[in-house]
């Protein structure tokens, strides 16, 4: 079976431009050689932490930015070589969920008609009316019918997050990206938008890339996980086992960063990363890890070297996995 | 265990109010919170956005003097009443006794001066010293709170630092006078995860050599968690809930603090559904008499009589552990259907 999405050592560089003595250099490298796939009805996490290009990789997605080089198929078909007719028919079927509901609403369209545009834009009349369809699509995400009229700044973070989720439904797409749709909404409304999410997979069978930061919300959510990292997938895998045994550095220095809302949890097994995130326009060659990774300084120099290398392709991009968790476990327990 | 009460509180918050006039009425941000702190203690500050929390904080800070926001009821450090103290009284505290830092440190900073004058300004302000001199605490500060190679970082303008470098460099600012109650409002929420880590251990290591208080304002219970001793839960600009940390996470009292804590996915362990609180927070416009959780609460068909709905419910609860709710008066020992 084909996947419904697959993507292929996609890449989006952007140019800089030198100035003065300052040189341009090979521009930055915002999305570098990733691949994955979603299946029909599943859900992909995209995890990692600002400037790691989740959010490039999802308007690449969407074309709203031309690639650079790779390949992104849905159903087997490139989405690059598509023409614009064929390109708003690639519209009707990916659709996009934004992080901030306040500035992806117009603040002087209604409600009501910021739900019919995208009907309107691909000229789709559905049966009963666009009326009738919008009305369908309020009820569906939660808005009563009274709320048709009216505009977004009535309107609480949660309630336009769900105004969101119903135009990006009102095609009905076979995949949504969401770019980190929750992260805006305080934690107990987070919690009704994702269970609305979950309930709208159930009955219509879209697939989600759900692009966001926050690990233990994408854990709840996703079946499988890409972790990013400066433009590269560090792990991907199935999201029991990344979650449950995960194998590459960063992905358990991630995981074990996270503050646990438990004072009685057992703190000692944490790795903690030390400096800040490389700058993407001039990342360490080989390994984009290597700078912070606490495995990096306890190989052996024979080792080490390797980490220079560039990281053969596979679930887990490192040089070093079948080693790592062992020193991780022997440096932490100390 | 200590409790604040018996280790003379250096801060206390006795009943403090702040509401400001709007075109559309009398907003009432903060109702009556009541919080007592201990030298060396770090107090937790969580809520929604709109709880009221970080005015509270500005409250504290003197932030609110001389602004159409009328401030009610006292706040005492070390016995003297910070909510009566003139504009320019008020200074003399501002920075040498209490400092603040806040969540995004990049429009904190004047970004026209390099990192190092600004944090020899903050001395200096305080201390009768040379510039020279001020600019040599300057650089130990920041070294302090772990900038590699501060000589050369002081003469950099904040645009310059990273989102995690810049955060130490607010944390040095406030901490060059040594204040005795330092607020954190929401210090790491624009960092990433591996950044924040950073930030919490370096701000438990600096409290551990200094000893200055912490009141930590934020809406993450996991950094909580990690650094806090005590906890403040607001809703709708009440406190309804404190607690130590351990007795917050193991037994919360509030229903709205125990819905809190079941509606957050966890790590730990992967559940098939998320429990979230139904409806919205109350508008902080048209307040109800009634409890002001009331109308989200799965829990007001326990209490007789619809006092839910009618009356206001007081801060109640036996061992230092609050809530403020109808059914800790209704069954004294607490052991409701929780």
């Amino acid at each position: 079976m084909t996947p419904l999405l697959e993507v292929t050592d996609l890449t989006k560089h952007f140019p800089t431009r030198s100035r003065g003595f300052r040189p341009g250099g090979g521009g930055i490298k915002a999305v570098d050689g990733v691949s994955f796939s979603v299946d029909a009805g599943q859900t992909l996490g995209l995890v990692g932490e600002s400037g790691c290009g989740k959010s490039t990789t999802g308007r690449l997605l969407m074309r709203l930015l031309e690639p650079t080089s790779g390949s992104v198929r849905l159903d087997g078909r490139e989405i690059a070589e598509l023409r614009s007719s064929e390109l708003q028919e690639y519209r009707r079927r990916v659709q996009m969920v934004f992080q901030n509901p306040s500035s992806s609403l117009n603040p002087r369209q209604s409600v009501g008609s910021a739900i019919a545009a995208p009907l309107l834009a691909q000229r789709i009349t559905p049966a009963g009316g666009v009326k009738a369809k919008v009305r369908d699509l309020m009820d569906r995400v939660g808005l009563r019918p009274d709320h048709y009229n009216r505009f977004p700044h009535e309107f609480s973070g949660g309630q336009k997050q769900r105004v969101g989720i119903a135009r990006a439904l009102a095609l009905d797409p076979q995949l949504i990206i969401c770019d980190e749709p929750v992260s805006a909404l305080d934690v107990s409304v987070q919690a009704q938008v994702i269970n609305l999410l979950e309930d709208i997979q159930r009955d219509t069978g879209v697939a989600y890339l759900f692009i966001a930061h926050d690990l233990s919300v994408v854990q709840h959510f996703a079946d499988r996980i890409a972790v990013m990292y400066l433009g590269k997938i560090m792990e991907y895998g199935d999201t029991p086992r990344v979650f449950g045994a995960p194998e590459h550095p960063y992905t358990r220095a991630l995981l074990s960063a996270v503050p646990q809302p438990d004072p009685a949890a057992d703190r000692s097994g944490r790795i903690r990363l030390k400096g800040d995130l490389p700058s993407p326009a001039d990342p360490p060659r080989g390994c984009v890890f290597q700078s912070r990774c606490p495995v990096h300084t306890q190989l052996d120099p024979q080792r080490r070297r390797l980490c220079s290398e560039s990281v053969p392709s596979g679930d887990i991009a490192c040089h070093h996995a079948d080693v790592a968790a062992e020193m991780l476990a022997t440096t932490t327990s100390r | 265990m200590t409790t604040p009460e018996a280790a003379a509180p250096m801060l206390a918050i006795r009943d403090l109010r702040v509401s400001f006039p709007t075109d559309d009425g009398v907003v009432h941000a903060v109702n009556g919170m009541d919080l007592t702190l201990a030298r060396g203690e770090t107090v937790g500050i969580v809520g929604e956005s709109g709880s009221g929390k970080t005015v509270t904080s500005q409250a504290l800070m003197g932030l609110l003097k001389d602004t159409a926001a009328e401030v009610t009821g006292q706040i005492l450090l070390d016995g003297q009443d910070l909510n009566t103290l003139t504009e320019t009284r008020m200074r003399a505290y501002r920075g040498k006794k209490i400092a603040m830092i806040f969540q995004d440190p990049l429009s904190a900073m004047h970004p026209f001066y390099p990192v190092g004058a600004q944090i020899a300004e903050a001395y200096r302000v305080h201390n009768d010293v040379s510039k020279k001199a001020a600019a040599q605490v300057a650089v130990d500060m920041l070294g302090r709170v772990g900038i590699p190679d501060p000589k050369r970082r002081c003469a950099a303008y904040p645009h310059e630092f990273s989102g995690g470098m810049r955060q130490r460099a607010m944390i040095a600012m406030a901490l060059v006078c040594e204040p005795e109650l330092l607020i954190a409002d929401e210090p790491t929420t624009a960092l990433d995860v591996t950044v924040q880590a950073q930030i919490l251990d370096l701000l438990n290591e600096l409290q551990d050599e200094t000893g200055t208080s912490v009141i930590l304002v934020t809406h993450d219970l996991g950094v909580v968690a990690e650094v806090c001793h005590q906890v403040v839960v607001m809703y709708g600009g009440e406190c309804v809930e404190q607690a130590t940390v351990a007795k917050l996470f193991e037994d919360p009292r509030h229903p709205y603090t125990q819905g809190l804590l079941a509606s957050m996915p966890s790590l730990a362990q992967r559940s098939e559904r998320l429990n979230p609180i139904p409806g919205f927070p109350p508008s902080l416009l048209a307040l109800p008499n009634g409890c002001l959780f009331a109308d989200r609460c799965p829990k007001t068909h326990l209490v007789p009589d619809d006092a839910c709905g009618t009356r206001r419910p007081t801060l109640t609860g036996l061992d230092g552990h609050p809530s403020r709710c109808h059914l800790e008066t209704l069954q004294p020992t607490g052991e409701v259907a929780r």
